[in-house]
């Protein structure tokens, strides 16, 4: 009992917030309606008793937030949300889309025919979610890993204007690099 | 032996913090004082300088609020609040000898993503009054932020790995006979440092800093100042506060109960970090970032790495 109100509390506001994302004309709004959409989504996932992965979406999602924030003053047309503008754009086309998506999802949920619980819940649910995700595949799992770090990092090796030969010259001979802005161990 | 403290505590949580966190302010000002006017001379004179944030915080309680134009006031104020906030839904993992008001199984993780909240608040309360100073500061933490998370993460893990869980309760456990201190030295290093960028205080205070009329803080008066800096006091109180149960063993000591010990380690700690930041210049944080980034996480890696090393083979 109250866990159900617990969850459709959450459930509601994490909706109402998404739709807030649309409906504000600050960037700063926006994206801080969306974290708090998704903060309830990690209240959600603590209510599952998943506690490690209820708590980390709560961390990784407001440090995220906190730094989209930035991007999104910078990107967009309306930063500070003084002149009208609209989230929304080819708005018949993407209402149709929504309301079939939605549509096909509740019919999912309705029509499922979901299992009745058998035994009982384990002690570290979220021990045994990350073993039936990824248990037998761990190999495949560490080098997705790896790849995905590596994508960040060539990313940003090829997005960077100042490469080595900017810092150290041409035959990389300098002895302190040239750099606009000294950094804080000397080099 | 962890369990949890009865329900009073979690309306006693935040007095005590509150508390704590004067005791701190007026440590601060006496030393202040001592710098700036000479020595107290008496011990009238030192209470009166000990009092300093007491009556400042009376002063700014009945000081006009300051309004700005076309200010988001929703967002500046919720920035204000999230900073006492996130420091006492911290301080809930915080155990007091050996009884925090929580501890639950992921109490790192939580202290962890709670004192994350203040990335969103300092740059809310910056954003909120329209005013480039301010916002300019509230940029200025989200860099700080992004050069002390990284070698903060992994002392955190750090002392978890020693532990092997991630509950508070079972870190303190784990402490009973050496400290965690004792062989994971650079890891509390580490930590320190991030307690102090993460409270924008001392020598990371740059996003509050002169430079900038007060950064984030610039455009705060009266209540919404003393929330903010009040809630930064209590932010410094509980990371310096955490330190203890993941590095300088809880509550363990001898003949004193673990309360007593609980509250002389944070004492000291707290003193440390008081004193020390008299020693410091107030740091840029690209300068910290270079640092952070070329010297601590690598450093704070190998320590991680020899921890769990150890634990392996033990």
């Amino acid at each position: 009992m109250f866990d159900d109100v617990i969850f459709w509390s959450l459930a509601m506001l994490a909706v109402a917030a998404g739709v807030m994302v649309f409906r504000f004309d600050s960037m700063a709004r926006a994206t801080y309606a969306l974290l708090l959409s998704l903060l309830c989504v990690g209240g959600e996932v603590l209510l599952l008793g998943l506690d490690y992965l209820g708590v980390v979406i709560v961390l990784m999602m407001t440090i995220e937030m906190a730094i989209m924030a930035v991007f999104m003053v910078m990107y967009m047309m309306n930063p500070a949300g003084l002149m009208p503008m609209t989230m929304i754009h080819n708005k018949r086309g993407a209402a149709v889309i929504c309301a079939v998506v939605f549509a096909a999802l509740a019919a999912g949920i309705l029509l499922t025919p979901w299992p009745a619980r058998r035994g009982r819940a384990s002690a570290d649910p979220t021990m045994d979610l990350g073993m039936s995700l990824m248990g037998p595949q761990m190999l495949t799992m560490m080098t997705l890993g790896l790849a995905l770090f590596a994508t960040i990092v060539v990313t940003v090796v090829l997005a960077t204007r100042r490469g080595r030969y900017d810092r150290f010259g041409d035959d990389l001979k300098a002895r302190t690099a040239d750099d606009p802005v000294r950094g804080g161990v000397g080099r | 032996m962890p369990e949890n403290a009865p329900v009073w505590a979690i309306v006693v949580l935040p007095v005590a913090l509150a508390v704590a966190a004067v005791v701190t302010a007026g440590f601060d000002a006496v030393l202040s004082g001592a710098a700036g006017r000479g020595h107290a001379g008496g011990i009238r004179r030192a209470g009166r300088r000990a009092a300093t944030p007491v009556r400042e915080a009376l002063r700014l309680l009945v000081q006009q609020p300051r309004r700005t134009t076309a200010a988001d006031r929703l967002l500046g104020r919720l920035g204000v609040v999230l900073v006492p906030v996130a420091a006492v839904l911290a301080g809930a993992v915080l155990p007091w000898g050996f009884r925090a008001v929580s501890d639950p199984s992921v109490g790192v993780v939580w202290f962890n993503a709670m004192e994350a909240l203040a990335w969103a608040a300092v740059w809310l309360a910056g954003w909120g009054p329209n005013s480039a100073l301010s916002l300019i500061s509230g940029y200025r933490f989200l860099a700080q932020g992004l050069a002390y998370e990284l070698p903060h993460m992994f002392a955190l893990t750090t002392a978890a790995l020693g532990a092997e869980s991630l509950r508070v309760g079972d870190v303190v456990a784990a402490q009973e006979g050496v400290w965690f201190v004792v062989w994971m030295p650079v890891a509390f290093a580490a930590y320190l440092l991030s307690a102090l960028a993460m409270a924008f205080w001392g020598p990371f205070a740059h996003p509050l800093a002169r430079d900038a009329a007060g950064g984030a803080a610039a455009e705060l008066a009266g209540v919404d100042r003393l929330v903010f800096l009040g809630g930064r006091w209590l932010l410094l109180v509980v990371t310096a506060g955490f330190s203890v149960p993941l590095f300088l063993g809880g509550g363990h000591g001898p003949l004193l109960p673990g309360w007593a010990w609980t509250l002389l380690k944070t004492a000291a700690v707290l003193a440390l970090l008081v004193i020390l930041r008299r020693a410091l210049p107030v740091l840029r944080m690209e300068r910290y970032m270079e640092a952070a980034w070329m010297v601590l996480v690598p450093l704070t890696l190998l320590q991680a790495l020899f921890v769990a090393v150890v634990v392996l083979n033990r």
